[in-house]
């Protein structure tokens, strides 16, 4: 229990400490030794799991087992790399747009404090917590969007904030219908909002009221998630707010907010599992099907419509989110084994792509597609690192993504074939798109006078190596970690 | 349910409980901004009042606790900050005006008529007297959500996300008799939070729109320009 202590506790002493030096020289190197701290101990609670495979008990505060302790280490993992990142690009923005201490001190700490809510939500056992981290979430982020203080960036975090909280509080009405079910079941009232204690006693809750708990809970965080049509503020938050934090957002928040919808989903299975019809004890999964589906469909046709280069990648983040959303609906072993798997890689290229995107935006020194020209000719690395990067988010083999997406797409034509019809068709679009717009900036002549900048891109060929990895070959502790959890979510395992 | 067979003190919760639901409406009428922020605190004391109420029906002390967080934040706190800032700017005489009041109003009383049939169920599983409320909490949240998408002034938005937050923690005093403490000071800090960073956000909007208006906010849109 000391290391989950101890992880979560890292980021949150950081934000406080940054909150007071966080302007200084040195800021930006003690974010980058926190989140290096924050990386070791969750690397050290993976060997933990992957030795006693879960960490406390039905009635702890923090439980971890399979499904959160990857995302776990997902965070923490990008959380640094991304700190590294953000150090020198920072340096460059503070210099470009003038920002004052009081912001980068506010950048810092906000930073750690991000870090800190999506870890709390992660390795909690209690909903009500949850709720807390993820609204804790937006109001860490949302002074971050609004950081160059443009009208358009304030614009943003205005509708990022009021758009987000009303979503969340939804989620909080869910919970308390959670919590008035289980206080009739669960012994002890007290602990009626821990999760292990909802799944032990899920098959007595009363169902008319979980299902009306998991509308609400639906659609709260799934505002989250980025689910259409309650996606509105995502594209406006990744493309105003600084470029490490889009990079955190995509890669991890909405991961966070999936699963928090994948926990709930396994307590309503369980509740509607006595229920007459087919209809009703799937309705959870019809739902989610339904809400990634057009997720799905919109997003992609939204790409081709992009002129800034953030908002692209934001959209093709709402179709990701879709795509994985869609497959834990399915609820088949196949796609829920291709569904946790595509919540890891998606995470890793997104995060690496959007670090390449804000080196390429300071290069040509704008976000606009038609402005930045000929990457590749003014600086080799930036440039391939974004065309590598949207080669992989467009499922090329033998990278992670095409790995997912196959799985799921097979396991959509065992059950619904006609459905794979409109997920093809989506994800040739989704092709076209990102490369009608990439093509013309990584090739092409570069601009008179660009000039390369100071760069690091380590991180992104660093992701792109473990996507890579993960395509030909998934580790046997991974796998069977993403085995567990689908047995616990569908009842039989894939291997 | 036979409301004259309760015994007085339930029949007092349930008539303060409708109380808390008729400022929800006149929130939703109320064009000035000032009166709006007054309503809004009554809005706060009515709900401890009525949390504390079921606190002596049930006897459970914990709820003495959220009552008395609730007076402090919702009747006290988030109000004297929306003053404030309101006198800051000079603000003081500004309308939100509502273009069809009227509809507002009847879609106000839909949505309660909706959530009473939505909540149903839920009521007829109940054994206590706090039952009937969940579908007025529930009401309060989308009336709220009404408001929000009437208004046209930051702040009355902001009055509306605060009376949201307000009918929740009506449903959870209702349905559930208050949630686990951990749980209730996280959402009580993150409400704090909120109310803080809202403040700053109308300094920002003010100097960059030079207005409340959040019409002006609409630049980013996927629309043809």
């Amino acid at each position: 229990m000391m290391v989950v202590y101890f992880l979560v506790g890292t980021p949150l002493f950081g934000a406080l400490l940054l909150g007071i030096v966080g302007h200084k020289k040195e800021g930006a190197r003690i974010n980058l030794l926190l989140s290096f701290l924050t990386m070791i101990s969750s690397l050290y609670l993976v060997y933990l799991i992957s030795q006693q495979q879960i960490l406390g008990n039905d009635s702890s505060d923090f439980y971890i087992d399979s499904l959160n302790v990857y995302l776990l280490a997902l965070t923490a993992v990008v959380g640094f790399t991304t700190a590294f990142f953000s150090g020198p690009y920072m340096l460059h923005e503070a210099k470009v747009r003038k920002l004052s201490d009081a912001r980068m001190r506010l950048y810092h700490s906000s930073y750690q404090g991000f870090i800190f809510t999506m870890l709390l939500g992660l390795s909690t056992n209690n909903l009500g917590v949850l709720w807390v981290s993820l609204e804790g979430a937006t109001l860490t982020t949302v002074l971050l969007v609004s950081l160059y203080r443009t009208p358009s960036s304030i614009e943003a975090a205005w509708k990022y904030f009021i758009l987000c909280g009303v979503g969340i509080a939804q989620a909080l009405f869910g919970t308390v219908l959670v919590y008035f079910a289980a206080a009739k079941v669960i012994p002890n009232v007290e602990d009626s909002l821990l999760w292990t204690q909802l799944f032990a006693h899920a098959g007595e809750l009363n169902p008319v009221i979980i299902t009306i708990a998991f509308v609400f809970l639906l659609v709260g965080y799934g505002t989250k998630v980025g689910l259409v049509p309650l996606h509105n503020w995502l594209p406006d938050a990744h493309s105003e707010g600084p470029t490490p934090m889009s990079a955190v957002l995509s890669g991890l928040l909405l991961n966070v907010a999936l699963y928090a919808l994948i926990r709930i989903k396994m307590i309503t299975d369980l509740a509607l599992e006595g229920e007459q019809t087919v209809h009703i004890q799937n309705l959870a999964g019809y739902l989610m099907m339904g809400f990634g589906l057009i997720s799905f469909t919109v997003a992609v046709l939204f790409l081709h419509r992009q002129r800034d280069i953030k908002r692209l990648f934001s959209y093709s983040s709402i179709e990701h989110m879709g795509l994985m959303t869609f497959a834990f609906g399915l609820g088949t072993p196949l796609s829920t084994f291709a569904g946790l798997l595509h919540m890891l890689v998606h995470g890793l290229t997104k995060s690496a792509i959007f670090i390449s995107v804000g080196h390429a935006a300071q290069i040509a020194g704008t976000q606009s597609i038609e402005k930045i020209r000929g990457l590749i000719q003014t600086q080799p690395k930036v440039g391939w690192g974004l065309l590598i990067g949207t080669v992989v988010i467009a499922g090329f083999p033998p990278f992670g993504i095409f790995t997912s997406e196959f799985l799921l797409l097979s396991s959509t034509v065992h059950t619904y074939p006609w459905l794979a019809i409109p997920l093809l068709m989506g994800l040739s679009i989704a092709f076209a798109g990102l490369f009608k717009h990439i093509q013309p900036m990584c090739f092409g002549n570069k601009p008179e006078n660009q000039q390369p900048v100071k760069a690091t891109m380590w991180p992104v060929f660093l992701h792109l190596i473990i996507v890579l990895w993960l395509g030909l070959a998934i580790p046997e502790q991974l796998s069977q970690w993403f085995n567990n959890v689908t047995i616990l979510i569908t009842g039989s395992g894939v291997l | 349910m036979n409301i004259m067979s309760l015994p007085l003190s339930e029949q007092a919760i349930l008539l303060f409980a409708g109380m808390v639901l008729f400022t929800s409406f006149s929130l939703l009428a109320q064009p000035r901004i000032v009166a709006a922020i007054r309503m809004f605190a009554w809005q706060g004391v009515l709900l401890s009042i009525v949390t504390v109420m079921v606190a002596v029906d049930t006897g459970l002390h914990h709820l003495y606790i959220s009552a008395l967080l609730t007076l402090l934040m919702k009747a006290i706190f988030i109000p004297w900050l929306l003053h404030r800032l309101v006198h800051k700017m000079e603000f003081q005489r500004e309308q939100d005006i509502l273009h069809h009041p009227v509809l507002v109003l009847l879609a106000g009383g839909v949505l309660v008529i909706f959530c009473y049939s939505i909540a149903l169920p839920i009521e007829r599983l109940g054994n206590s007297v706090t039952q009937p409320i969940i579908a007025l909490s529930m009401a309060m949240v989308m009336l709220a959500m009404l408001m929000l998408i009437t208004r046209h002034k930051a702040v009355s938005q902001v009055i509306a996300f605060m009376a949201m937050e307000n009918g929740l923690f009506f449903a959870a005093v209702s349905a559930t008799h208050g949630m686990p403490m951990v749980v209730e000071l996280g959402i009580a800090f993150d409400v704090f939070v909120a109310a803080i960073i809202f403040g700053v956000f109308f300094f920002h909007i003010k100097d960059s729109f030079d207005s409340l208006d959040v019409d002006h906010l609409s630049s980013l849109s996927e629309s043809d320009q």
